[in-house]
């Protein structure tokens, strides 16, 4: 029993503080309450601090739409956390497609879908011409292109709000990820997660390898949903400093021999000069 | 040395030459799509929405305003509403705006595609000024135009007796009794549909429809006679030439052309 927590703690917290979000937004519209409102567009916590989307605001800017003050200062404060403490926690920590799309993921394995197409046919820098493309088409037609299609905030929309037909897109998703492209979603298209990749480059909170630990097994590749950024496995012990890191920590909880934690940027680094 | 070894220049070129693909495709749906969803003009907003086309993009979908809004009369529009998604709106037949005098919708919205300054007057939120939508009357489907006594929508009017009055008329069909009928005023009107709501018919006859959809504009070319205030219109006035086959010559010469005329 230890040993299974152990193995899963991280993940018992992502999905407590995913499921404990979407509660406190549903709570918010069904039953009045007031600790956190709104939607992952924006929201309101206890009822004074804005919050918003800083990539639904940088959309908006594209679109030439007047921004607010309450939107920027929502925008800095989202921006600020996941800078400084988060990197792309968001993707792992609050967004509800990450559910779908990992339990897309464990099946995908489960089934051994990787054993028989090993070849990805897309590229991770995908997401990167969405994003360029979600700006570009924003500016010309004057509207927040991505939040017109988005599935992040159709789903979280719908769960607060309802959903209607929501759910085709959803499953759509779920089957991309399991029979076409492994992460297809989350790791290849979704420009919001290209976005924090980027603004996420120089956050503090990182997973750090020690190689003199690692035996090889390979475990923490096979669950990680970015794997390219552990490449230093079993080579070199360095932090984990791709922005494309969601800080799921499952490399972590799956790893048996402490040899990936989490530490500070600036002391990981530290260390490694000390060495 | 026959088989050759593709650089990787060559492999960069494809690379960059299929993304581009990609994302062309991928824009040209995604455009045609977000152009298609957001065409829909028949969309009642809440109080103090700016204009619709700043509206689609200010608006951040984040639902404040619907959590707001104590009576649920504002929706977010779900995929498969054929609206444009995560938008509010609402539906006066199903259930009103009721103008609350503190509008809490309003100041919510984090964004200001709700804009506070709209429903103000003198310093202070006033729901009377808002601007949702006007009433329309389809005079064949009410029955008060045949004659029937009903002023249910007059009755329910928020600004009873300014958006709507109550017009008299002889009805001549009878010879004996009188028309009493609804007329409304496109100043007062704030669109909040309590009207439509109570509208008696089965399908409601006086309805919400945005401003910009119900309402026509005469231009600057027609001034209502004896009005000096409405001939001051004039001044803006900008002048456009026609041309058709009479007006080529002068009006003198066309009008006593008669040849041409038959």
């Amino acid at each position: 029993m230890g040993n299974f927590w152990n193995n899963y703690r991280y993940l018992f917290f992502r999905r407590f503080t995913q499921i404990g979000l979407l509660v406190l937004y549903f709570g918010a519209n069904a039953w009045g309450w007031t600790f956190l409102m709104g939607n992952l567009s924006s929201s309101l916590l206890l009822n004074v601090v804005p919050l918003s989307d800083p990539y639904a605001a940088l959309q908006m800017l594209a679109a030439g739409a007047v921004l607010a003050s309450d939107l920027l200062l929502g925008a800095f404060i989202i921006s600020v956390f996941y800078i400084l403490i988060g990197g792309r926690a968001f993707c792992s920590w609050v967004c509800p497609i990450n559910i779908i799309t990992d339990a897309a993921a464990l099946l995908r394995r489960k089934l051994g879908v990787d054993a028989i197409s090993k070849r990805q046919p897309a590229s991770r820098n995908m997401r990167y011409w969405v994003l360029a493309l979600s700006l570009i088409i924003s500016f010309a037609m004057g509207i927040t292109a991505f939040e017109f299609i988005s599935p992040i905030s159709m789903l979280h929309r719908g769960i607060v709000f309802g959903l209607g037909f929501g759910w085709a897109a959803m499953l759509i998703i779920f089957l991309l990820d399991l029979f076409v492209l492994k992460n297809g979603w989350c790791g290849h298209i979704c420009p919001l997660g290209g976005f924090y990749s980027i603004i996420s480059k120089v956050s503090l909170v990182r997973v750090h390898h020690l190689e003199e630990n690692c035996t090889l097994c390979m475990k923490c590749k096979v669950v990680c949903p970015e794997s390219q950024v552990l490449h230093m496995i079993g080579k070199e012990s360095l932090p984990v400093i791709s922005g494309e890191c969601t800080n799921c920590a499952r490399c972590i909880e799956v790893c048996d021999d402490d040899a990936l934690e989490f530490s500070i940027r600036k002391l990981a680094k530290n260390n490694k000069i000390g060495e | 040395m026959k088989k050759e070894t593709v650089s990787d220049r060559r492999k960069f070129i494809l690379n960059m030459a299929r993304s581009a693909g990609i994302t062309a495709l991928g824009g040209f749906v995604w455009s045609a799509y977000v152009d298609e969803v957001t065409a829909s003009t028949l969309l009642l907003r809440p109080p103090g929405a700016i204009k619709e086309e700043d509206f689609l993009k200010t608006c951040i979908k984040c639902g404040l305003c619907v959590e707001a809004c104590p009576y649920d009369t504002l929706l977010l529009a779900a995929p498969g509403d054929n609206k444009p998604l995560g938008t509010p709106y609402f539906i006066p037949r199903d259930i009103p705006c009721y103008m609350c005098p503190d509008i809490p919708c309003v100041p919510v919205c984090p964004t200001g595609a709700l804009d506070e300054s709209s429903v103000t007057t003198n310093g202070e939120l006033d729901i009377n000024v808002a601007d949702m939508g006007l009433a329309v009357v389809d005079d064949e489907s009410c029955i008060a135009f045949w004659g029937i006594q009903c002023d249910a929508c007059y009755r329910a009017c928020p600004l009873l007796g300014e958006a709507i009055t109550i017009e008299y008329e002889k009805n001549e069909r009878t010879g004996k009794h009188a028309f009493m009928k609804p007329i409304v005023h496109s100043d007062v009107c704030t669109g909040c549909g309590l009207c439509e709501q109570a509208c008696v018919t089965e399908k409601a006859a006086i309805f919400i429809l945005p401003r910009e959809v119900a309402m026509g504009r005469a231009g600057d070319y027609y001034i209502k006679g004896w009005d000096k205030d409405d001939e001051k219109r004039l001044e803006n006035a900008k002048e456009i030439k026609t041309k058709t086959r009479i007006s080529e010559k002068s009006a003198l010469d066309s009008l006593n052309d008669i040849g041409d005329l038959y």
